[in-house]
């Protein structure tokens, strides 16, 4: 069984439903079958019921395939329970599939003995045949593993909205709500919040309001009175979590609203947000779009490059630039990141990650792109990357990568991927008004003032924006002069430069945290070193080896350049240093140059999150007996 | 320390020159472009720390470092993005874009294209020398078919652009050409395209004497200059040659232009067509034009203000115009459904 998925029965709760420690259920249908909503629908009622959770959505990179096929198959996992969740769930305990395609593409998740709940008035033959079923996997024995509900939800759907006199493409729309409503049932969560989303989302249509929730009341009432056994009627208690507000929230959300908290923080009054639409990066597009109100401008620009550069004349002109992309895009934008190098001008760079090389796999979370955010430029051209470590984290990395902009006039990049910037988990709101401040200090003197007349202490040059009388100067991608920043084409004063902004990134070593472990000792038998979105599934397996005897600790990574000053003695205390990445082996290479320690690395590519099996695995198979 | 200095009084050229040595080649027109830029700031008594000027790469891109104003010397296409984003964070700024035939036509065509569609309330100034010069003289996208230069030993196959076309194409609302050593008139250009709310496009004629010297000789020498240069004005009749007996006309029957000359078969002062600023058609026909048939169209050849892009982004914000210290973030992360976790 997998560790992630604990279903073993506790003890009975009072309304005679068996309690579980957690569960892992996906949505499965075709894309144009609402999975996405019921997915998240049941994310916000499972909140509301105080279960920590973790999601993983999964959608096809066409916008509509072909309906009732493979290829069009979308799907939202979630992981919820009544202790720390770190991942969405190596196997999935209860599967539901609104036709063939989805029970054929995910039918391999499932655990042996898990339930499947399928729509069998999907399963026609032409779905069948659609999905490259040649017999029926209901009747085949293709399910004989597994606990099997067969209901016809498209006909339960289509009796309960009958009444709303809606066409029978718009009726059986309502599946996904009925199916949701059943799997409230099952795990004894309330309605209300769909009930009232639905209300709001159809209140230009309010037939469509009520047929969707006569499907979901449906569906829930259907649990209720039919005779569905033990197999069926569950209840997850509410995770022990610190006292305080809580919601959901997604990396997405949490990037955007860390932003704004960190330009507040920085006491600057306007983000010029400026993009163009990529996946996964567009949904913080949209999502700051929607935010102008706050004080941010958001530029949908013609071209990648455009982004960036409309970013950079932004931060020049005192507002702070971000721009955002995923892989390709940033490669665009490499040479305007020469550009705020050279011009040393605060800059917020985000990468949301995705499965590449070119377009790869649009859709698919990847972490490969770290080489890229580090070395991936012409030149000496040295810049901080951070990289967030769940959804939750994005809201402080966002405010970090501010912070440092900032401070060291640098543009930073920060490393997210398409599955943070889909998954979503609770988050404990916290009071932005007690966040640290860290105001800039626009120049204002004009005595003795050149453009790159540095701080002694951080190396930053002073930002200077026009619109100050006095200081009229020009900057731009030309080598200037160290002590009049006018341009130069002096050797030693180029050499001089190109170390002074190498420090400059050096220094902010001495300005962020040093390197913690997350879990264990630090020091031992091995430690497994990670960046990104692997933080749960590294998190998990640690804490399962770890109960299993083994002497192996978690170090996680935020600053990837600079390293926290202390990482490489840390790294020496650990007979083994075991580095999982969903890339081909990109951290662990840097930690083997940078430190000369025998790192290993443990590199799965596959568009997935890691799975706490496979980085399990690898543990003991590196250490033998405890 | 001191600390902010109040504005300092300008009134000449001289006060609009930074202490930077001009590096441009001897005799270049860039020289005398620089001198009506100074001379248009001076005459409009322009706020130097209210001003930038903001370039890609080429030659002409090295202007900002000549003007004692804010400057920023970017990359190579790039300058109208950059420029754009200036507006965006502060749309008080004054921003001019120095920008030439390869930086925005070559590499920048995508850039200046979309500053002129938004309307991003800009002056472009394009120094169009039908070559490049910092890498040595390649033939450009402006360069007439057949230009020799090292990477067209044999004659250049490209069909030029025209940079006022592709202005008008993309949506400009103000389109304006000039020659560099016309200064009067270059200066009166570039005081319309300041005053002008709006991306204005400015064309200037700008001799590169090292690799493309005279390639505009064919209207601006000064022995064909009456005949070939047609010096538009709004409301006037679009007339030209040294007596100003010849001018444009619709060619009876068609939507074509047709030199004339008054007073010849049967032509009338009444024939020829009056300059409307606002009619893009005709706009469209007057860059169309070009030596030896026609003479080359100068002055302000459309001008159809429109709805600034910085205006209207800040508009949608609210007003006042809402920042962040004001904001209530506090509220935006408590949006949505939440829950409370006792204690
Ligand atoms: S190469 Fe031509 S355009 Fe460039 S500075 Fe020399 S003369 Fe001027």
């Amino acid at each position: 069984m997998s560790p992630t998925s604990t279903t073993a029965p506790r003890s009975p709760a009072a309304d005679g439903r068996q309690v579980l420690e957690s569960v892992v259920i996906r949505f499965a249908g075709d894309s144009g079958d609402g999975m996405q909503f019921a997915g998240l629908q049941f994310t916000l009622e499972t909140a509301l019921a105080g279960s920590d959770l973790a999601t993983f959505p999964d959608y096809p990179a066409e916008i509509r395939a072909p309906a009732g096929t493979t290829y069009g198959v979308s799907s939202f996992q979630i992981h919820f329970g009544g202790t720390e969740i770190r991942t969405a769930g190596d196997q999935v305990d209860v599967l539901v599939a609104m036709n063939p395609a989805a029970l054929k593409v995910n039918l391999q998740d499932l655990r042996p003995g898990g339930t499947v709940v399928v729509d069998v008035g999907a399963f026609t033959e032409r779905n069948l045949a659609k999905a490259g079923f040649e017999t029926n996997p209901l009747e085949d024995g293709t399910l004989a593993r597994y606990q099997v509900l067969k209901l016809d939800i498209s006909k339960l759907t289509l009796d309960a909205v009958e009444r709303f006199g809606l066409g029978q493409k718009e009726s059986l729309r309502c599946r996904n709500m009925w199916a949701l409503g059943l799997m409230l049932w099952m795990y004894d969560r309330d309605r209300q919040a769909t009930i009232d989303w639905l209300s709001k989302k159809f209140a230009k249509r309010p037939e469509l309001a009520q047929a969707n929730i006569a499907a979901l009341n449906a569906g829930h009432a259907f649990g209720e009175t039919a005779e569905l056994g033990a197999i069926a009627r569950f209840t997850v208690p509410p995770a022990p979590a610190e006292p305080g507000l809580y919601r959901t929230v997604s990396g997405t959300e949490a990037l955007g609203w860390g932003l704004l908290a960190g330009a507040k923080a920085a006491g600057l009054d306007r983000i010029v947000f400026a993009s163009y639409p990529i996946t996964p990066a567009s949904p913080l597009l949209h999502l700051l779009s929607g935010l102008k109100k706050y004080g941010v401008v958001t530029f949908q620009a013609e071209d990648e490059i455009a982004a960036v550069t409309a970013a950079i004349g932004a931060s020049y002109a005192g507002a702070l630039g971000v721009t955002s992309s995923s892989g390709p895009g940033i490669a665009l934008k490499t040479e305007a990141l020469g550009l705020a190098v050279m011009a040393e001008l605060p800059l917020v760079v985000i990468n949301s990650q995705r499965a590449g090389p070119s377009t790869g796999m649009p859709t698919k979370t990847d972490q490969a792109d770290l080489f890229q955010a580090v070395y991936g430029r012409n030149a000496d051209t040295p810049l901080p990357v951070l990289a967030a470590a769940t959804p939750a984290d994005c809201f402080e990395v966002a405010i970090e990568a501010v912070r440092l902009a900032t401070k060291y006039m640098t543009p930073v990049i920060l490393l997210s991927d398409g599955y943070l910037a889909n998954a979503a988990e609770p988050w404990l709101i916290p009071d932005v008004e007690t966040l640290p401040r860290f105001p800039v200090r626009f120049r204002t003197e004009v005595d003795g003032f050149h453009p790159y007349q540095r701080d002694p202490e951080t190396l930053a040059r002073p930002w200077a924006v026009p619109g100050t009388p006095g200081l009229e100067h020009r900057i731009g991608g030309i080598e200037k002069d160290y002590d009049t920043g006018h341009i130069s084409y002096d050797p030693e004063n180029h050499h001089r430069m190109t170390k002074a902004r190498a420090a400059k990134i050096a220094g902010i070593a001495n300005d962020i945290p040093l390197q913690r472990v997350s879990i264990g000792e630090d020091r031992g038998r091995m430690a497994v070193v990670g960046w990104g979105s692997t933080y749960g599934p590294i998190r998990q397996a640690v804490e399962q080896v770890r109960r299993q005897g083994y002497a192996v600790s978690q170090i996680h990574l935020r600053y990837l350049n600079p390293f926290p000053r202390n990482l490489g003695e840390l790294l020496r205390r650990f007979e083994q240093i075991l580095v999982p990445e969903m890339n081909n082996g990109q951290l662990v290479q840097m930690l083997r140059s940078a430190y000369l320690v025998p790192a290993e690395g443990l590199n799965r590519i596959t568009g997935k999150p890691f799975k706490v099996a496979e980085i399990v695995e690898a543990i003991k198979e590196r250490l033998g007996s405890r | 320390m001191t600390t902010a200095a109040a504005p300092r009084p300008v009134s000449s050229p001289k006060d609009y020159a930074s202490d930077q040595e001009v590096r441009w080649c001897p005799g270049c027109g860039d020289y005398a472009i620089l001198k009506a830029v100074q001379k248009t700031l001076a005459d409009l008594g322009a706020a130097r720390e209210r001003t930038v000027f903001v370039s890609g790469i080429g030659c002409s891109s090295r202007f900002p470092y000549y003007v004692s104003t804010y400057g920023f010397h970017t990359i190579h296409g790039r300058a109208p993005a950059v420029a754009t984003g200036i507006k965006l964070a502060n749309p008080e700024l004054d921003v001019w874009v120095i920008t030439g035939d390869g930086d925005g036509l070559s590499i920048g065509g995508n850039h200046l294209l979309h500053a002129l569609r938004r309307n991003v309330n800009l002056q472009i100034i394009l120094f169009n020398n039908e070559i490049y010069g910092l890498t040595k003289g390649q033939y450009s996208p402006t360069s007439r078919r057949g230009t020799r230069s090292p990477s067209s030993p044999q004659g250049s196959v490209d069909n030029p652009v025209s940079p006022c076309a592709f202005a008008l194409g993309a949506g400009a609302r103000f389109v304006a050409r000039a020659i560099d050593t016309q200064q009067p008139q270059l200066v009166e250009v570039l005081k319309r395209a300041y005053h002008h709310r709006g991306a204005s496009f400015v064309e200037v004629f700008q001799n590169c004497v090292v690799y493309n010297d005279e390639v505009f000789a064919d209207f601006t020498d000064k022995s064909v200059a009456p005949e070939m240069q047609l010096h538009v004005e709004h409301g006037k009749p679009l007339l030209f040659g040294k007596d100003r007996k010849r001018g444009l006309r619709l060619k009876p029957g068609t939507l074509e232009l047709e030199a004339v000359t008054v007073g010849e078969g049967g032509v009338t002062e009444k024939d020829i067509l009056v300059h409307d600023q606002t009619n893009r058609t005709l706009a469209s026909l007057l860059v169309s034009l070009s030596p030896p048939a026609f003479p080359m169209v100068l002055g302000v050849i459309y001008c159809d203000p429109a709805p600034v892009y910085e205006d209207e982004i800040y508009a949608q914000m609210g007003t006042p115009v809402p920042g962040l210290q004001g904001a209530d973030l506090n509220a935006l992360l408590r949006q949505g459904q939440t829950w409370t976790v006792g204690g």
